[in-house]
Parts: C-alpha cells; sequence; structure tokens
C-alpha cells in the first residue's frame, strides 16, 4: 500500500518549473508525484492523508543554506535535533549547517558524525558545509575531497575569513574538483579589528569600536579577483553593505559564477538598534545603515542577491547577558526568516515568485542540492505557508535551545502552517497549538 | 492676595517690628562689635539685610551677614522623595567666639532651626547662638524658642502662614490662610 | 529645572536646563570643602560602593571624599582583588553587592555600556566613573563647572578639544554637554584619532596652531599609552612634535585662555610642563571642583526617588501592602 499524502486547496508556488497557480499536489512514497487542478486528484488519492492547504502557499520545501547547529562541541547552545526541530517549526526542510563546530568539520568523520545525528533527529534534512582550512586556522586545505565523499555540499571557513589570499585561491580552485562552492564569511580582520558593530556615527556615540563596511568590500573585491583568476564558484555569505551588493552586481554583469545570501536581520534592521548596548543586535556582519538596507533589498529584488539564508547563530544567555563588548555575535533565525521574507512581499512590493526563489530553488541549486523544486519525482520536501496569520513572535517559546534573537515580541503575518518532510508531515502549527 | 487670606501683619507692622527687633539685640548684646547675623534661606537672608542696616544706624557699625541653607541638614531627607534645590552656604568669616543671630521668617515646629543649629557647629564655635524670627506660630515639636520675636500669632496646626516681602514678593505682609479642605 | 534621574550614566540627552542644575548644585558643595570641618550630615547612614574595574586613584579618590564629606559610608572594591580575577562577571558581581543594599554604586569599566547594563538588572542607583570609550559624566561637569566659574559662562565660548578624541570618555561628556550648552567646539588632533565622523558634534581639525586659534578653553587629552596599539601614530615623539601644546602654539589662542587637563598628564606629550605649569592652567581647579561635582552627584541620586511605587490595595483582612517598586521596561 502506497503511502500517500495530498496537499489539497492551496495555491502552489514553484518557481523553478514556472508554476504560480491553484493546485493540488499529490506524494506517493515520500516524492512528488503529481501536481493537478483543484479537486482533480482525488481518485488517485482515494486513502491518501490529507493536507488542508485552503488559503495557503503551496511551495517547495524551504532551504536555509547558512546554519550553525552547534553539535559537536556547542550543545548547550543547540544541538542537531533541537536546530532541525526549530528548522521544520519555522517551515524549513532543508538546513546546510557550517563547519565552526568542536572539533571543526574538517575531516570525513565530523561530516559523518552529523548526519547521523540528523538521521537520528529524522526532521529537516541537514547538509553539512566542510571547513576550508584545518581548524579553520586558515593556513592549510581540509581534507575537502575525503568530507565530499562523506556528504559535504560546500566549503566555507564562516565564522572566519581565509584571510590568506594565496589559500583562498587554491580553494577556489581546488573546490572545482568537486564542483562545489566556496562559501565566503568576507572580513578583512585588520580592517575590522576587534569591532564590535558599524563603524559611524553611532559607534562613535557608543563608544564601541567600528567594522568598518570597508571590510567586508575589500574582501569581495579580492575574491572576485580571485573567481576571475581561477574559474571558481564563489558564494557570498550574508552580505551587509550597499558597496557589496554592487560588487556582486558587477561581477555577475561580467558573467563570473559569484552569488550571495542576506540574512533577515540586515534586510529589516540597522545600527540603531545597538542602542541601550542591546546584544541583540551584536552580529558578525554588524547591522549597518538604512541606506545598506536598501540596497539588499534592492539586489534581492533584480537577483544580485540570490538567496535569503538565517546565518542561525545560537548563543547561551551566558554568552549573551553580557557586557557589549563581551557578548558572542549572532541571533538564531530559523522560526523567524520565513515571516520577515513575507513581510518584504507584503510591505516591500516584493513578487511573491521572487520571494520563494530566494529560499527554495535558489539556495539549492548553488549547493547543488536535489532540493527546491516540485518537479515531479524529487523528494516529497513541500512548506505550506499560511501569508495571511497574524500572530506574535516570542521567543520564549522556540524550539531552539537558545533564545538570543531581536525579534523577540515582533507582530509578524504570515508562518508556516505544515512542514512536509519526504513526504510526512514533519510539523504541523494545529498540533503545536494542540499542545499549548 | 486670595480671599481667604487674612493680613496679620501689614508694611508699616512689619517694619516697626524689625526696628524693636534691632534695637532689642543691640541692647541685649551691649552694642553690636561681636555681633554676626546669619539669614536662614531663603527670607531670612533679606530680613538680615534690614536689620544689618538697622543695626548700623542704632549703633554706629554694620555687623558681617552670611546666609545658610540647612537643606542638607534636613531631618526629612529620606522620607521626603523630593531633592530640594541647594543653593548653598556663604558665611565668609569666621564665627569662633561670636554671638551669632539665627534670622528666619517663620518658626513653628523648631526642625528648621535645629537644622541650622547643626550647620551653625559645623561653622565653628559661636560664644552664643540667639534667634530672630518675624512670627511665631506656635506648635512647637522640638525644644526650641526664639530670643527675638516680631509678633505671636496664634494659629491652628492646619492654616498656614507666609511671610511676604518686598524684595522678593513685591510687598511687605504676614497672611494667614485657612486650613485645606477636605 | 531638575535633575529627575534615578541614575547617572551619561550627559547624553541632558538638557541644558538639567545641566545647568547640575552644575548650580555642584556649586553649592564647594564651600563644605573650605570649612574646617568639611562635614554635612545629609548622606549620613547611606552606603556608597565603588565597584573599579580599570584602575584609577583619583577619580576613585575623589568620589570616596565626597561621599565622606556627605557623612556616607563608603566601601571601595578594585577589581585586582576582588572576585572578577576569580572569573567572577560583572552581573554576578554587581547582584551580590546590590544584594548587600548599597545606596549607589560607582562604576568604572572598560566596557562601553557597562553601566547601563547593570542599571536595567540592579536596584540600586548606578553612577557611571567612566565606561570603556563611551562617557565620564563626573568628569565633564566638573570641567564645565571650572569653565563656568572662570568665564562666567560657558554658552558662544570657543572651546577646542585636543587629543585621542576617538577613545576619549571625557572628550564625549564634555562635547555633548558643550553642544547642549551652546558653546562652539573644536576637535583636534591626527585623522587617526579625531575621524570625520566626529564632524556632526564640533568643527573637526588637523592642525593645532589652527585649531586653538581664538580659544577660550582648551581641553587637553591624555595620550592613553594602554590604547596605542593599532597605529594611530607612529611614535610619542613624533605626536608630540604636531600636537602637544606648547608655549609657542597657546599663542595663537586667547589671551585670557584656560587650559584644562583631566590627568595624570604625561607632561612633554601632550602638554608641555611650562604650561602645564603656568597661569593658564586650571587643572587643579578641576580636582577640587571634583570633589564638590561628586557630592552633588551623591546628593542627588542617593536620595532620589524610586521609580513610581505600586501599591498593592490593602485589603481588609490584610495588613496595609509595602509599596514595591515596579520595575522600569528595559531601556536604559
Amino acid at each position: 500500500m502506497p503511502e500517500m499524502l495530498l496537499v489539497a486547496g492551496g495555491t502552489v508556488v514553484d518557481p523553478a518549473n514556472g508554476v504560480e497557480a491553484a493546485r493540488d499536489l499529490l506524494l506517493v512514497d515520500g516524492l512528488v508525484h503529481a501536481l493537478g487542478e483543484p479537486g482533480s486528484l482525488t481518485r488517485d488519492a482515494r486513502g491518501a492523508e490529507v493536507v488542508d492547504a485552503a488559503g495557503c502557499w503551496v511551495t517547495p520545501g524551504l532551504v536555509d543554506m547558512h546554519v550553525h547547529l552547534r553539535e559537536p562541541g556547542y550543545e548547550y547552545r543547540e544541538t542537531i535535533a533541537s536546530g532541525a526541530e526549530a528548522a521544520v517549526a519555522g517551515g524549513f526542510t532543508s538546513v546546510a549547517c557550517m563547519a565552526n563546530t568542536k572539533p571543526v568539520n574538517d575531516n570525513a568523520a565530523v561530516t559523518e558524525y552529523i548526519l547521523d545525528r540528523a538521521r537520528a533527529a529524522a526532521r529537516a534534512h541537514v547538509f553539512p558545509i566542510g571547513a576550508v582550512s584545518v581548524g579553520l586556522e586558515g593556513k592549510q586545505l581540509a581534507e575537502i575531497g575525503e568530507m565530499r565523499r562523506a556528504g559535504i555540499v560546500a566549503v566555507s571557513d564562516d565564522g572566519h575569513a581565509v584571510n590568506d589570499s594565496g589559500l583562498m585561491r587554491r580553494a577556489l580552485e581546488y573546490a572545482r574538483l568537486f564542483d562545489m562552492a566556496v562559501i565566503a564569511h568576507e572580513e578583512d580582520c585588520g580592517l575590522a579589528h576587534r569591532g564590535v558593530m558599524n563603524e559611524g556615527p553611532t559607534s562613535i556615540r557608543l563608544g564601541l569600536r567600528g567594522m568598518p563596511a570597508a571590510a567586508e568590500e575589500a574582501m569581495i573585491a579580492r575574491d572576485i579577483a580571485l573567481v576571475e583568476l581561477t574559474g571558481g564558484r564563489l558564494h557570498i555569505a550574508h552580505v551587509s553593505t550597499a558597496g557589496s551588493v554592487e560588487l556582486v552586481r558587477q561581477a555577475k554583469r561580467r558573467g563570473l559564477a559569484v552569488t550571495a545570501e542576506a540574512a533577515p536581520h540586515h534586510l529589516f534592521l540597522t545600527e540603531e538598534a545597538v542602542e541601550g548596548y542591546d546584544t541583540n543586535a551584536k552580529m558578525n556582519p554588524p547591522l549597518r545603515r538604512e541606506r545598506d538596507v536598501e540596497a539588499l533589498r534592492e539586489g534581492l529584488r533584480d537577483g544580485t542577491v540570490d538567496a535569503i539564508a538565517s546565518d542561525h547563530a545560537p548563543h547561551h544567555a551566558d554568552e549573551k547577558d553580557v557586557e557589549f563588548d563581551q557578548a558572542n555575535f549572532g541571533v538564531i533565525g530559523l522560526e523567524t526568516t520565513l515571516p520577515l521574507a513575507l513581510r518584504l512581499v507584503h510591505d516591500h512590493g516584493f513578487a511573491r515568485d521572487r520571494m520563494v526563489r530566494a529560499l527554495t530553488v535558489a539556495p539549492a541549486r548553488i549547493l547543488g542540492i536535489p532540493r527546491g523544486t516540485l518537479s515531479q519525482g524529487v523528494v516529497a520536501d513541500v512548506t505550506v505557508i499560511d501569508p495571511d496569520a497574524v500572530w506574535t513572535y516570542q521567543v520564549a517559546e522556540s524550539r531552539s535551545k537558545s533564545r538570543n534573537s531581536p525579534f523577540d515580541g515582533w507582530e509578524m503575518k504570515g508562518r508556516a502552517r505544515c512542514t512536509i518532510v519526504a513526504g510526512r508531515v514533519s510539523w504541523s502549527l494545529a498540533e503545536r497549538n494542540e499542545r499549548h | 492676595m486670595a480671599s481667604a487670606e487674612r493680613i496679620v501683619m501689614d508694611a508699616q507692622a512689619v517694619e516697626r517690628a524689625l526696628k524693636r527687633i534691632a534695637h532689642e539685640i543691640v541692647e541685649r548684646n551691649r552694642g553690636a562689635g561681636n555681633l554676626v547675623l546669619l539669614g536662614i534661606r531663603s527670607r531670612g537672608e533679606f530680613l538680615v539685610q534690614r536689620l544689618k542696616a538697622l543695626i548700623g544706624v542704632i549703633d554706629g557699625a554694620e555687623p558681617p551677614t552670611g546666609v545658610i541653607d540647612i537643606t542638607l541638614y534636613r531631618d526629612d531627607l529620606t522620607r521626603s522623595r523630593q531633592r530640594p534645590a541647594v543653593k548653598g552656604t556663604h558665611v565668609p568669616f569666621a564665627v569662633d567666639d561670636r554671638d551669632l543671630i539665627l534670622v528666619d521668617d517663620v518658626l513653628f515646629t523648631g526642625r528648621t532651626i535645629r537644622a541650622a543649629l547643626d550647620a551653625v557647629i559645623d561653622l565653628g564655635r559661636p560664644q552664643s547662638v540667639q534667634l530672630v524670627v518675624l512670627v511665631d506660630r506656635g506648635h512647637r515639636e522640638l525644644p526650641i524658642r526664639a530670643d527675638y520675636v516680631g509678633k505671636n500669632l496664634p494659629t491652628s496646626r492646619g492654616e498656614s502662614v507666609h511671610v511676604r516681602l518686598r524684595e522678593c514678593d513685591g510687598a511687605d505682609e504676614v497672611v494667614i490662610a485657612p486650613a485645606e479642605e477636605g | 529645572m531638575e535633575f529627575r534621574g534615578q541614575h547617572l550614566l551619561g550627559l547624553e540627552g541632558l538638557s541644558a536646563g538639567e545641566l545647568n542644575f547640575l552644575i548650580d548644585t555642584a556649586a553649592s558643595f564647594k564651600e563644605i570643602s573650605d570649612r574646617d570641618i568639611k562635614k554635612v550630615p545629609t548622606l549620613r547612614g547611606k552606603t556608597v560602593v565603588s565597584l573599579f574595574y580599570e584602575a584609577s586613584t583619583r577619580t576613585r579618590t575623589s568620589f570616596e571624599i565626597a561621599a565622606k564629606r556627605m557623612s556616607a559610608d563608603f566601601i571601595s572594591i578594585a577589581s585586582s582583588t576582588s572576585s572578577a580575577s576569580k572569573g567572577e562577571t560583572l552581573l554576578d558581581t554587581a547582584r551580590n553587592i546590590a544584594a548587600m543594599r548599597p545606596d549607589a554604586i560607582i562604576l568604572r569599566h572598560s566596557c562601553s555600556g557597562a553601566p547601563h547594563f547593570l542599571a536595567r538588572r540592579v536596584d540600586c542607583s548606578i553612577i557611571n566613573a567612566g565606561d570603556g570609550s563611551h562617557e565620564h559624566p563626573t568628569q565633564a561637569l566638573l570641567d564645565l563647572l571650572t569653565v563656568r566659574e572662570r568665564k562666567g559662562r560657558i554658552d558662544g565660548l570657543n572651546v577646542a578639544i585636543v587629543g585621542d578624541v576617538l577613545h576619549s570618555r571625557v572628550a564625549r561628556s564634555n562635547l555633548l554637554a558643550l553642544r547642549a550648552l551652546g558653546a562652539n567646539v573644536r576637535l583636534i588632533g591626527p585623522p587617526t584619532l579625531v575621524p570625520h565622523d566626529f564632524g556632526r558634534w564640533g568643527e573637526v581639525c588637523h592642525d593645532l596652531r589652527h585649531g586653538v586659534r581664538d580659544a577660550d578653553v582648551i581641553m587637553m587629552l591624555r595620550i592613553q599609552r594602554e590604547r596605542m596599539t593599532g597605529n594611530f601614530f607612529p611614535t610619542l615623539d613624533e605626536y608630540s612634535a604636531y600636537f602637544c601644546l606648547t608655549r609657542s602654539v597657546l599663542e595663537e589662542a586667547r589671551k585670557d585662555v584656560i587650559i584644562l587637563h583631566p590627568g595624570p598628564m604625561n607632561r612633554g606629550v601632550e602638554i608641555a610642563s611650562d604650561v602645564a605649569d603656568g597661569g593658564a592652567a586650571v587643572i587643579l581647579d578641576q580636582v577640587t571642583n571634583g570633589v564638590a561635582v561628586r557630592m552633588a552627584v551623591l546628593y542627588l541620586l542617593v536620595n532620589a526617588p524610586r521609580e513610581e511605587l505600586e501599591v498593592p490595595a490593602a485589603t481588609v483582612e490584610t495588613a496595609p501592602a509595602v509599596a514595591r517598586p515596579r520595575r522600569k521596561a528595559a531601556h536604559a
């Protein structure tokens, strides 16, 4: 007896296949089986579990290509299980996790461990990203090939920049062998040295050391030149400045293999959020100015910025509830990314298709994973989104182990109603509400 | 003047009282040679200037004057939720061995004078401390008494007594206002 | 006009009226230090704790003398001897102290925002004695008092602040207050230490001689050797060649210019010895005024009304409820 799930009554938005229409979706044995006019699949779906998607958008399962799951080594902040749980609660069926664990994911054994824990959690799919350099020290190439065999989908020293230009060049060249992108955390450490927020009048007023926009832009310029030199593939993590967006735009115009992502906090918050020394406004790259926010939105709109990624960075209260200088960088985001992306559609004139693309097929393609579409025969990852649900985000109710969010108490419009992973409902709002 | 107020001393009465007090001071102290006058802020300040001039006319020489702010010596600061403005004490001479005349406008519970005595002790060791008040309205809470009184004024606790001086209020008068309703 | 705060975290946002009130109150406390018996009983029975995470003799001593002249009990905790060296967090240290119910905590810390952090989490008044590069409100207040005593006013004066403005909390507190009070501020130093972003608070100038032209007041800042990693200038000698306040440079300023310095001075680096000891320097006045300012601040904060007290209604069966302070929303 085949396992069947019918998602009925919604509007399917599948940018990869150019679909944006009222359709029912039938999933069979964990794969996408058929799309049909509303009501047309009922006969095929006899005996199927039905998910009611009335009033909702039905999209490919969302992909967050930049999260920190903290396991192994920092399980007090987050585990793969709790992170995967937070992911599906936020509508994500796939996440790609960074290598700055303890030990660092710079070898096949750690990669396998991560995949093992993800399988055990049985929530969102987890795609590990391996380190570029051993120990993230930026000196020696990690065993990229072995890690690729074990299952990584990209390499990155995220958390750190690759300061040695020679090493970055080699990484871009070598990764070509495995058809993987190098994901770059762009930060010139000499310029950003000991900074804790954006450099500018606000940092001066608050007496905090600043990280100038130039620290990000100088590194991006370097890496774009290296792409030109090596023919490698570069993906720029968490772009945050207007200058950075412009550099990426020009690189794309020249036909270079450069892609970029932006995090929701850079799309909605400015350096003013640091007022009062709120450590939930401390992240790297830091919150910038109004005009950087606008440039990022524009970049998303015109495709310069390909994807939205949360950079979900859990930290324990003991690491955040301290003096601003001492607090760790980063905020969680798995459960706020979708509602904030929807805000772009509701309040800032973004096309629905564009927003969905930035959370599905765009990140999937960059990572080279078979996700982000509703093509026939692909793994049945589906997100059912209620675009109009009005709710308030309470960080205390988060599935993550950590509580460091700048969006606590924000009124949101739209959220995932149901998250389906490999043909099974992994999370639903109804079930969550029952438990409360 | 508010309609419920009653004038108990007009400008002439105030003038006469001060003249009499000036004579009494000179008489009791056998001359003004060892006197210093300290006014308690804020109206005591002006009364002290007038007394100084009057004593100068009677005795030929004007005694030194200063002004003290008793805010820092009040006994009710922790209870009250105010932080009253401190205008400062200005006593630019030594008080040791002098006959120190404290001057205030109204003597009521006596707590202001107690605070003033603490302030005076911190300034030095006068030979004697004497007290001038324009009005004594009774209801003492501490064993304090005035040496020179402009007018004794029986009042009930709830009533208020206001001394107005031309230097700061435009006219000289002392009024009683009735107790607040309710 | 009054000062209505529970804390003194900085001078930012204070109006001219509030600043003048603070300066006036400080002025009225000066004479206490001239008496034979330098004490008033106002803060008798109150406890003031100073928690200094950065070494300081003069500020701490100044606060101690101020507290004692107000008859308060003063406890001094220096981080080297405290639990901080055993790894205790600022928050835990402050909570432990607060549990002993002091009436005020005076905090000096190397992190900007540390007093704000405490003010949100601890129940007593917090006085900022210097936080990182952010503010040093009592220093600026004593500077302003000194200026006003010597010049009769602050409004309309030309004030030059010279030196490491970027890292200086004294500079920040001063320039905020000077602007609010209507002075014309000029910030002088090399571009590495006076970046152009300061332009919104004063005129940025990189030439000392030119910058002190027509100055009524010159505020010298210490070159902080501790902060000097980072290539802000090559050597002290070179800094001094271009930015040392010498007698010759002083000639460009007004004849009756006064010179302030928060101390301790680096003689020969930012200020020439003969200038430091000359008639224009009012450095010792600053120290005297420092005690008066700190007495005034203690007076205003230690007796400060707590946030609006919320008194739960008493019922017939229970005794009248004790008023509990209602916590303010988390905003410093």
